[in-house]
Parts: structure tokens; C-alpha cells; sequence
């Protein structure tokens, strides 16, 4: 109760700080502002609490300054002290290095803590699911291992389920980034990297590739659509029984280089996603496949 | 008619064709070029150019050069930015296409600060150092001299690749596979290899040369913890430089033996790895931006303890705060790519040791408020950038803090928020602490003060284009935009903002002009300087005449405290100072050699050679390089006196007795 | 003109002294550059050294006599260059040109058998581009020829200058530095041996 008093008035005080930006802070252009999953609001929070606890040495440091200049101007009526020589003071010395330890090691006390935390799943009830990532030049592919089913430049979630996104790229490394739902996690040749996120509510959810991968890169843009998990079950039903198969020569089709629509297939070929990582060096770090995680060794 | 044919098809890849804007640099380029010919020929001056400038081994001259070029690759860099700018202003434009913006963004980055940043450096150091020092020439003038025609020529064979073969367009720092062969066929990416590799070369041996200049020549007397905070700025670069840039020259070798023969170091198959690539340039990287940084840092404590007419506050903390900075910075290069997933426990060490650079940095700024803090601040333009500087890197610094607290950073990541902050820092910090430094020094490099008018207009505009530019990509980063997207949708709201930006940056570009016209104007009409000390300086470079004589300094100066210029003008108020006649001696000095300009020479065609895969070329460029080197190591004959006689002369020429 | 040039160098013979000790002094800083540029490499090759995509492995290419012959012959130049060094103390220009021959002629024959690995290796289809690991081998234990192979030449032009002018401040520099340069060459293969050769066939 009393944690959240806290980020409530850290957030005005933000307000005040950045007080353009904020403006619109509450305007839902600002994705990384208006979090709709656990994992971007436990990163909201610590934005928050980082620009907080910054302005809390730059407002002074700044009227400070405005104040030295003010005061200490050279003209020859100024009535100020003038001491060319004094140059030392212990004391203040002291000051000045204690004030950015202490706020640093606040800070760094709940940076920790964040990042141990975000290695695991997001705290519910529902069993989480995995769905696929890879990055392709220049679009995304999603594969569902338990629904069998996949989809291209689109990925569809049920709400309210811890989603562990497995991603990896089968071009140019790039970056999956879905704003209001969380932070983004490279997407690595070779590597399977797992992020997790989750949709509080239904809804439509910006995301997009965030590592520059070359001519096509602007166009790497995707639609997070969370349903409740009734409704994903029916979807990924009736993908099965209506959309087309992705054979081999599919895939090797749409992995080359160009842009594609939106795209949805009722199977794909088995193991591709872990054929995809071995052949692009994943049989040169094994161990990396195993890893829990957000975050994992290579 | 085949052979014409040939040609044809050769010069159209050899050129870069079918755009017009590169057309117009082509005629803008070769019209330069020509009126440059014509003016040399005309005024009978190509016998000077090549005595006075092109073989100097002087460090005031060679700073000059170091100057004018840098000046001229702010221009490039700033019309890049533009171009960039103009094609953002608003969504789906379709001003330039996806691989020319693409192309704009990667030699933008890689100009600011290779050429740009670096070589203004460069300039600093070379103009100032050994004068503050009371030095008469740095320790190797002939590897310094070497050290900017490898600048030179490196910089030269980059923009090359404007116009001929094609530019590298794979990022400032050309993350592989991307950079590699299979995604990047053309020469850009080894114009920017050998680039930079030969430029590097060059820093590299700045590195070395005023480390040993700092460490063994300063003024008898000059004890390290009595030094001017600029030289010992330079110092801890210097030290960062020798540390960092031996594994740029190694990853850029790589990912090149990558391209050339068809090695796997960095490639998706044969068991490459392009995170080792990731990690390697960023090991060199991060300390590159306190590289740069840092000698900016000793511009302000000058400025700030002149222009407050009070000692530098703190002196002993600010020495030691540069010093833990340049450790630290070896210490932090994973915050660059935190969303790599390197594990919580890496992430951590890592955030926390950038937020802890942050504390002497913080430490610095209040002691530049406590040198201000009971002194008498004159707003001269120096101390105009330096105050701008203040605010402008406290809240750089402190976005910068921000994004160093890991889990937050995979929302910053990549977004134009990291853009603002970067900008934020090196525009806040390294190019205010330049231009602060180059306003500052002007009158000891030329002789004449830059005019106040027409320089305060310049800096308006580029403070309030500053932040006209910048604040609003903060708020595009939150928004999801992300860095290197040529273009947008209507749809996520991004335009208001974006086009406030591009006014900034025009603003910005408009102070720039300010500052040209300034110096055009001040060259016939600045305030001269005849004293030698226009600033009330507390230095040593401020007791020698403006322009400093080719030996600097008539008789070595004794010093036995902090500020020795300050010192003795106190003592000599007091009446302390006896005018005793001093015991001149003759100067040893080294003489001009053309070595270093042909031997950077060849390196360019042996880089030339390398770019277009002509082994021939290549071969012959390194051949020439060597027997330079060869010829170099048989002279015995490297050096001459200046007799007494002439030092007499040229000391009453410029009013001083001795 | 000309004598008061001559007078001028005689009275400040610690001008060239001051000079030299110098040039010493960045030659050292120079080579904690080069350690670097090793420590890159060497780091480089630790990471790919599995990395072998199917290709061989060190144990199946390197050749035990071949690179413990190597070793022999670049520890025993290493010395002869320090004897040199002896004979330059000693004021001895034809032994000192003698060993630096010695010197040369050992650095040479370590260069012949490199290359000759090279080859062989090439020659069984283990070329630079098979695999990471290769690339990496290559690349490293090739930056040490070739840094052995520039001081080569550069030992070469340093014996033209001895004979020409005997030992002077500045042929003792030069000497020194040559000298300097060789023992931090051995050191880096050292570290080669242990690290590429000796872990490889284990």
C-alpha cells in the first residue's frame, strides 16, 4: 500500500521533471509509459523510480548553477564575496561524493533485484505457453510448439498467460520489442533466447524488430493480438483446419530477403525452430538451448 | 568498341551512379578541387604549402591541421544529419530511399566521432599540451606529423566512398553478420575498414606520443600534481587510447580477413560467432566516448577557473575522478547490449558499474559550481559553452544513468531515447568542451580573438536547436520509435515530434553557419591580440607571445606551483620578480620530413587497393610503406639548432626582451 | 655556419641522450599496444577454439616435432639476441653484427618452418576459411610470424647501420629496441605454445 503511495507520488514528481514529455504521459502514444503486462509495468516502475531519484540530484545541481551564475557575475558593483584562492574544502568534498554513492547504491540495490526478478516468469495462476520467435530478413515468424501452428508478422497470445517467447533469427541479428508488454530481447543466429511477457487484457499490441538488419528494417512491424484462452484455442483450431501448410520450400521461400504480408499457416515442418538454431552455429554452444529465463549465458 | 564498352561498365560500378544529390557532390567536389589548384598555382604557393605545411613536424601547425580538417567533417557530418532530419521531418516521405538513408546514418556516426570528434581532439592536444606544459615540442615530432597525414589519408579514402564504389551502410559500427560479406557484397564496408584502420593507426600513436610528452617533457620543476587539469585530461585519454584501440585494429582485421578470405569469425556458418564481434568493438567503444569525453572535461576545469577568476576547486578530487573514469570505462562495454542476455548476474555487474561512473563524474560537476561558487564568472563566449555545457551533461548524464539500470534499458534500448541521450552527451559534452576549447585557444593558435557578436548568435542557435532537436526524441523513445527506421507510419503518432526535431536540427546547422561567417569576419576584423595573454590566462602557454615562435618557449620556464603563469603575474604585481637577463641557449628542434605524408600515402593505396580486392595495389601501397619506413631508419640527419642570434632576433621581433 | 652547427652538437650531448631514452620509453608503451592486440587475439581464439563446424581439431593437425622444433629455434634466437646485447655492452661491433646474424638467420629458419606448417596443413584441405577455430588459429599464430618476419627485416637494416657507423647513442637505441622487440616476441609465443599447441594435442 505504502510502495504504491510511493510510486504514485514518484510519478507526479516525474511529471514534473520531464514536464514536456509528460504532458502526454498519459496519452497512449507513449507504449512504454502505458504498460499492459506485469513485465512492462515492473519496468515502468523502475523507470520511474530511476528518472525520480536522478531529477532528485539534477533540480537542485540546476538551481544551484542558475543560482552561482546569478550571484557571482562579474560586475563591479556585485557585493558578493570574492575568494580567489579558496580552493578546498574537506567537508563539502565529502558531500559530494557521499550524495551520488548514496543514490547510486539505492539505485543499484533495485536494479538488481529487477534483473534477478524478470528472469522468471510473471506470477500466475495459468500455465504458461511458448511460441517461437524468429526474425527473418525482413519479417517475423512465429511458431506455436503446442498448437502446431504458425503465423507471419503477427502472433496471437491468450491474455492473462505467462508467454515465453523462444526467439532467434535466421538473418541479421535483430530485436523483439513489444512495447506495452515489455522490454525487447535480441534475437540472435544460433541462439534460442526466451523472454517472458504477458498480456494483462485482451487487445491489440504494437511490436517490432529494434536491431538495424539492413534495407527492409523500417518494415519490420508486428501485431500482438491477446485473447482470452478460449478464444486462442478456437483460433488456433480453426487455423488448422482452414489456413494452407508451410512446407520445406516455404520456409526457404519466405526466409529470403523481402518484405511479406501478414500470413498463417496450419503446420509447419517439424523441429524447424531448432533446425533453424543449429544451423546457424547452435550446435557450437549447445548449452545456450537449455537456459531458463529472460536472460541466460550464451 | 568492346573496350569501350568495358570501360562503361566499369566506371558505372567504379562511380557511384544514379543519384542526383551525389551528382551534385561529384561537380561540388571537382570544382573545389579545381579552384584549390587554381589559387595554389596563381599565388606561386604550392612550394609553401609543401614546406610550411604538407612536411611540417611542427605540433602548432600540425593542430591547425588537425582543425581545419576536423571543421570540415562537422560540416559532412552536420549535412548528413540534415539529409536524415529531412527525410524524418514527417511520415512516409520519400526524400531518400531505404539504403541511402541507411548509408547517411552509418558515415554520420562514423564521421562525428572518428573523424570529427577525434581529430578536433587531436587539435587540442597538439595546440595545447606542450605549451601548457612548458614543452618545446612533443616527444616524437615525426610520428606526430605521421599521426595526422594516417588521420588524413584514412579519413580521405572513407569519404571516397561518397562517390566511388559506394558508402558503407551497415551501422557506425557495423555489427555482422550485417558488415559481413553475405549481407554487405559491396565495398562500402571495406571502405570503412581500411578507413578507420589506417586513421587508427595514427591514434594510436597520438596515444603514445603525449603520454610520453606529459610524463618527460614538462617544464623542470613541473611536478605531475602541479600540471594543468587539461594536460592531465589528456593524460588519462592518452592511457585510454593505448588500452582501447589495439582491439579496434584487431576486430576491424577480423571481420576484414572475414570478407577477404572467406574466414568464420564473425559469420552465421563454419562456427563464427558475431556476439565475440559485438563484444569485441564495444570493448574498444566505450572507452572511445571517455576518449573524447575526457579532454573536454579539462577544457571546462580551464575555462571555468579563468573565466571565475579563482583556483579550480577540488583539484586533487578532479585529478582523481579523470583518473577512475578511465578505469572504469574498461569496465562497462555490456551496457551496450544489456538485451543480448548476457545473464542477471552479468547485467547486474555491469549496471552497476556504469551507474558508478556516474559518481565522479557527478563529483566533477560541483567542483566546476564550487570554482564559480565566491569567484567573479565573465561571460566571455569560452564560458558561455562551458555553462551551457553544465546543465545540458547533468541531464545527459542522468539519462545516461537511467539507462544503465538494466531492465529498464530493454525498454531504452535502440529507441530514440538512447539516440537523445547520446546526443545529449557528446553534443552537451564534447562538442560544447571543443568549441569552448577552440574559443579559448584561438588567439594563442592565430593571434586574434573570434568575434563576441556574431559568435553569441552561434551559440544560440545551436543551444536552443539543441534542445529543440533533442528533448522531443526522449519522448519518441517512449513513444517506441526506433533509431534507423528511414521512415514512418502515420498511424503511431510520431510526426508533431519528428518535425519539431528537424527544426532543431536546422537551428543547430544555422548556428553552425554563424560560427563560419564568425571566423571569416574575425580573420580581418577579431580583436588582436598582442599580448600574449588575452584571457588574464593562469597557464604557461599564456606567458609566450600569440602565435607561440616555432621554438615556443626563448628559456624553459622554472615552476614551482599550480597555475605557474597566475603565480608569477602575482608575484610580479608585487614587485618579487627580479627582471635577471636570462642565459639564452641554442634550440634543438627537428627538421621537416616528407616521410610521413608520402608514407600515409601509400598507406591510402594500399587501402584503396584493399577496398576493391586489387592485391596488386594493395601490395604495392604496403611495398611503398615499407622503404618509407626503411628510408626513415637510414637518416641519421634528423635534427638542427636554432642559434642564440636567431632566438634574440625573433624574441625583439615579437616585443619580447630577452 | 657549419662549425658553429658542429660546436653546438658538442655541447649538448645530453640532447641525444635525453633523445634516445625517449624513444625507449615509447617503444615500451608501444609494446604494452602490442600486448593487447595479442591479448584480442589470444581472447579470440580461446572462444572459437571449439568451434571447429565439422572440420578438424588441433590434435588431428598439429604435428608435436614441427612446433616444439619452432619453439627451440625462436628461445635459442631469443638468446643469441641477448648475447648480442652483451657484445654491445662490451663495446664489440663485429660480435654484436655476428649474433644479430645468428639471431637473424634462427628467426628466419623458425619462419621456413611455420610456413612449411602452414602449408602442409592448407595442403590436407585445413585452410583458413574450414572453420571458426581455423581462422582463429591462423590469424593468431600468423600476426606472431609476421610480426617475427617485420623484425626480420627491420634486425637487417639495423645490421647495415652498425656496420656502417659502429655503436653509437643511436645504433644502441636501435640495437636495444630490436632486442626488446625479440624477447616480446618470444614471450607472445610462449603463451602460443601453452595456449594453441600444447592444449591443442591434449
Amino acid at each position: 500500500m505504502r510502495k504504491r503511495d510511493w510510486f504514485h507520488r514518484g510519478k507526479w514528481m516525474l511529471m514534473a521533471a520531464m514536464a514536456t514529455l509528460l504532458l502526454a504521459g498519459c496519452d497512449n502514444r507513449y507504449l512504454v509509459l502505458n504498460p499492459k503486462g506485469p513485465v512492462a509495468e515492473t519496468e515502468y516502475r523502475l523507470i520511474v523510480l530511476s528518472a525520480v531519484l536522478c531529477a532528485a540530484v539534477v533540480i537542485p545541481v540546476l538551481a544551484l548553477l542558475a543560482f552561482i551564475i546569478y550571484r557571482y557575475r562579474d560586475k563591479p558593483d556585485n557585493k558578493a564575496p570574492y575568494k580567489p584562492d579558496w580552493a578546498h574544502s574537506t567537508t563539502l568534498e565529502v558531500v559530494w561524493w557521499g550524495i551520488p554513492i548514496v543514490i547510486i547504491a539505492i539505485l543499484g540495490y533495485f536494479t538488481a533485484r529487477t534483473t534477478f526478478a524478470l528472469v522468471k516468469p510473471p506470477v500466475t495462476d495459468a500455465t504458461p505457453i511458448t511460441i517461437q520467435v524468429t526474425s527473418l530478413d525482413w519479417k517475423w515468424l512465429f511458431t506455436y510448439p503446442d498448437q502446431k501452428v504458425a503465423t507471419v508478422n503477427y502472433v496471437e497470445i491468450p491474455a492473462g498467460v505467462p508467454v515465453q517467447f523462444v526467439l532467434t533469427s535466421d538473418a541479421p541479428m535483430n530485436s523483439f520489442w513489444v512495447p506495452q508488454l515489455g522490454g525487447q530481447e535480441y534475437t540472435m543466429p544460433g541462439m534460442a533466447m526466451r523472454l517472458w511477457l504477458q498480456a494483462d487484457h485482451p487487445g491489440e499490441y504494437f511490436g517490432q524488430g529494434a536491431n538495424f538488419t539492413g534495407k527492409g528494417f523500417a518494415h519490420m512491424q508486428f501485431k500482438v493480438i491477446a485473447k482470452p484462452q478460449a478464444e486462442f484455442e478456437a483460433w488456433a483450431q480453426n487455423v488448422r483446419k482452414t489456413a494452407p501448410a508451410m512446407t520445406k520450400e516455404d520456409y526457404t521461400a519466405l526466409a529470403k530477403p523481402g518484405l511479406s504480408e501478414t500470413r498463417t499457416y496450419s503446420s509447419y515442418p517439424e523441429g524447424l525452430f531448432e533446425e533453424i538454431v543449429k544451423k546457424n552455429g547452435g550446435q557450437e554452444h549447445d548449452h545456450s538451448m537449455n537456459h531458463d529465463g529472460m536472460t541466460h549465458t550464451p | 568498341m568492346e573496350m569501350f564498352e568495358e570501360i562503361k561498365s566499369f566506371a558505372s560500378t567504379f562511380f557511384v551512379t544514379g543519384d542526383p544529390l551525389i551528382y551534385g557532390a561529384d561537380v561540388a567536389i571537382v570544382m573545389t578541387m579545381l579552384a584549390i589548384v587554381f589559387v595554389l598555382t596563381y599565388y606561386k604557393k604550392w612550394g609553401w604549402l609543401w614546406r610550411e605545411w604538407l612536411t611540417t613536424v611542427d605540433h602548432k601547425k600540425i593542430g591547425i591541421m588537425y582543425l581545419i580538417a576536423s571543421l570540415l567533417m562537422l560540416f559532412r557530418g552536420g549535412v548528413d544529419a540534415l539529409l536524415m532530419r529531412l527525410q524524418l521531418a514527417m511520415p512516409d516521405v520519400h526524400f531518400l530511399h531505404s539504403e541511402h538513408y541507411n548509408a547517411i546514418f552509418t558515415t554520420h556516426g562514423t564521421i562525428m566521432i572518428l573523424f570529427m570528434a577525434m581529430p578536433m581532439m587531436f587539435a587540442l592536444f597538439n595546440i595545447v599540451v606542450p605549451l601548457q606544459i612548458g614543452a618545446r615540442d612533443v616527444a616524437y615530432p615525426f610520428l606526430n606529423a605521421l599521426s595526422f597525414w594516417l588521420f588524413f589519408f584514412g579519413a580521405m579514402l572513407f569519404n571516397l566512398s561518397f562517390v566511388i564504389g559506394g558508402s558503407p551502410d551497415s551501422g557506425w559500427l557495423a555489427y555482422p553478420p550485417l558488415s559481413e560479406l553475405s549481407s554487405s557484397p559491396g565495398v562500402g564496408q571495406n571502405f570503412y575498414i581500411w578507413g578507420i584502420q589506417i586513421s587508427g593507426i595514427g591514434s594510436l600513436a597520438t596515444g603514445i606520443n603525449f603520454l610520453v610528452t606529459i610524463l618527460k617533457m614538462r617544464a623542470p620543476g613541473m611536478k605531475l600534481m602541479q600540471m594543468p587539469l587539461f594536460s592531465w585530461s589528456v593524460l588519462s585519454s592518452c592511457v585510454m587510447i593505448i588500452f582501447a584501440f589495439p582491439i579496434l585494429t584487431v576486430t576491424l582485421a577480423l571481420l576484414f580477413i572475414d570478407r577477404f578470405t572467406g574466414a568464420h569469425f564473425f559469420t552465421l556458418d563454419g562456427g563464427g560467432n558475431p556476439m565475440m564481434y559485438v563484444n569485441l568493438i564495444w570493448m574498444w567503444g566505450h572507452p572511445e566516448v571517455y576518449i573524447v569525453v575526457i579532454p573536454a572535461f579539462g577544457i571546462y576545469s580551464e575555462i571555468v577557473s579563468t573565466f571565475s577568476k579563482k583556483t579550480i576547486f577540488g583539484y586533487k578530487s578532479m585529478v582523481f575522478s579523470m583518473m577512475i573514469i578511465s578505469v572504469l570505462s574498461f569496465f562497462t562495454w555490456v551496457h551496450h547490449f544489456f538485451t543480448m542476455g548476457a545473464g542477471a548476474d552479468v547485467n547486474t555487474f555491469f549496471a552497476i558499474s556504469t551507474m558508478a561512473i556516474g559518481i565522479p563524474t557527478g563529483v566533477k560537476v560541483f567542483n566546476w559550481l564550487f570554482t564559480m561558487f565566491r569567484g567573479r564568472i565573465q561571460m566571455k563566449q569560452p564560458m558561455l559553452w562551458t555553462l551551457a555545457f553544465i546543465p545540458c551533461f547533468v541531464v545527459g548524464g542522468a539519462t545516461g544513468v537511467m539507462l544503465a539500470v538494466a531492465p529498464a534499458d530493454y525498454q531504452y534500448h535502440n529507441s530514440y531515447f538512447l539516440i537523445a541521450h547520446f546526443h545529449q552527451v557528446l553534443i552537451g559534452g564534447v562538442v560544447f568542451g571543443y568549441l569552448a576549447g577552440i574559443y579559448y585557444w584561438w588567439p594563442k593558435m592565430f593571434g586574434f580573438k573570434l568575434d563576441e557578436r556574431l559568435g553569441k548568435w552561434g551559440f544560440w542557435f545551436w543551444n536552443i536547436g539543441f534542445y529543440v532537436c533533442f528533448m522531443p526524441q526522449y519522448a519518441l523513445g517512449f513513444m517506441g520509435m526506433t533509431r534507423r527506421v528511414y521512415t514512418y507510419g502515420w498511424d503511431m503518432g510520431w510526426a508533431p515530434l519528428n518535425f519539431v526535431s528537424t527544426v532543431g536540427a536546422f537551428l543547430m546547422g544555422i548556428g553552425f553557419i554563424f560560427q563560419v561567417w564568425q571566423i571569416a569576419y574575425s580573420i580581418k576584423h577579431g580583436e588582436r591580440d598582442l599580448t600574449g595573454d588575452p584571457w588574464n590566462g593562469r597557464t604557461l602557454e599564456w606567458s609566450i607571445p600569440s602565435p607561440a615562435p616555432l621554438y615556443n618557449f626563448a628559456v624553459l620556464p622554472q615552476v614551482n606551483s599550480m597555475d605557474a603563469w597566475w603565480e608569477k603575474k602575482q608575484q610580479m604585481q608585487q614587485g618579487e620578480v627580479k627582471q635577471e637577463p636570462v642565459k639564452l641557449e641554442p634550440i634543438h628542434m627537428p627538421k621537416n620530413s616528407a616521410i610521413p605524408f608520402v608514407m600515409s600515402f601509400f598507406w591510402f593505396i594500399a587501402g584503396f587497393g584493399f577496398t576493391f580486392l586489387w592485391v596488386w595495389m594493395a601490395v604495392a601501397g604496403l611495398i611503398g610503406v615499407g622503404i618509407c619506413l626503411l628510408v626513415r631508419s637510414f637518416q641519421y640527419d634528423t635534427d638542427y639548432y636554432i642559434s642564440v642570434d636567431e632566438i634574440r632576433r625573433t624574441e625583439k621581433a615579437l616585443g619580447r626582451a630577452v | 655556419m657549419a662549425q658553429a652547427h658542429a660546436a653546438a652538437h658538442h655541447d649538448h650531448p645530453h640532447d641525444h641522450h635525453d633523445q634516445e631514452s625517449l624513444k625507449i620509453m615509447g617503444f615500451w608503451i608501444f609494446l604494452v599496444t602490442d600486448c593487447i592486440l595479442f591479448a584480442s587475439l589470444f581472447a579470440t581464439y580461446v572462444v572459437l577454439r571449439t568451434h571447429t563446424a565439422g572440420g578438424p581439431a588441433g590434435h588431428e593437425l598439429f604435428e608435436v616435432p614441427g612446433f616444439v622444433a619452432e619453439t627451440f629455434i625462436l628461445l635459442t634466437s631469443s638468446y643469441t639476441s641477448g648475447l648480442a646485447t652483451l657484445a654491445m655492452h662490451k663495446g664489440n661491433t663485429k660480435a654484436l653484427i655476428g649474433w644479430l646474424i645468428v639471431t637473424a638467420l634462427l628467426g628466419a629458419a623458425f619462419i621456413g618452418l611455420e610456413i612449411s606448417e602452414f602449408a602442409n596443413m592448407v595442403h590436407e584441405g585445413a585452410t583458413i576459411a574450414t572453420s571458426a577455430f581455423l581462422s582463429a588459429f591462423y590469424t593468431l599464430v600468423g600476426t606472431h610470424g609476421l610480426h617475427v618476419s617485420l623484425g626480420l627485416v627491420w634486425m637487417t637494416a639495423i645490421m647495415i647501420q652498425l656496420a656502417r657507423r659502429g655503436i653509437t647513442p643511436v645504433t644502441h637505441r636501435k640495437v636495444f629496441t630490436v632486442t626488446l622487440y625479440w624477447h616480446f616476441l618470444d614471450v607472445v609465443w610462449i603463451f602460443l605454445f601453452t595456449v594453441v599447441y600444447l592444449m591443442g594435442v591434449m
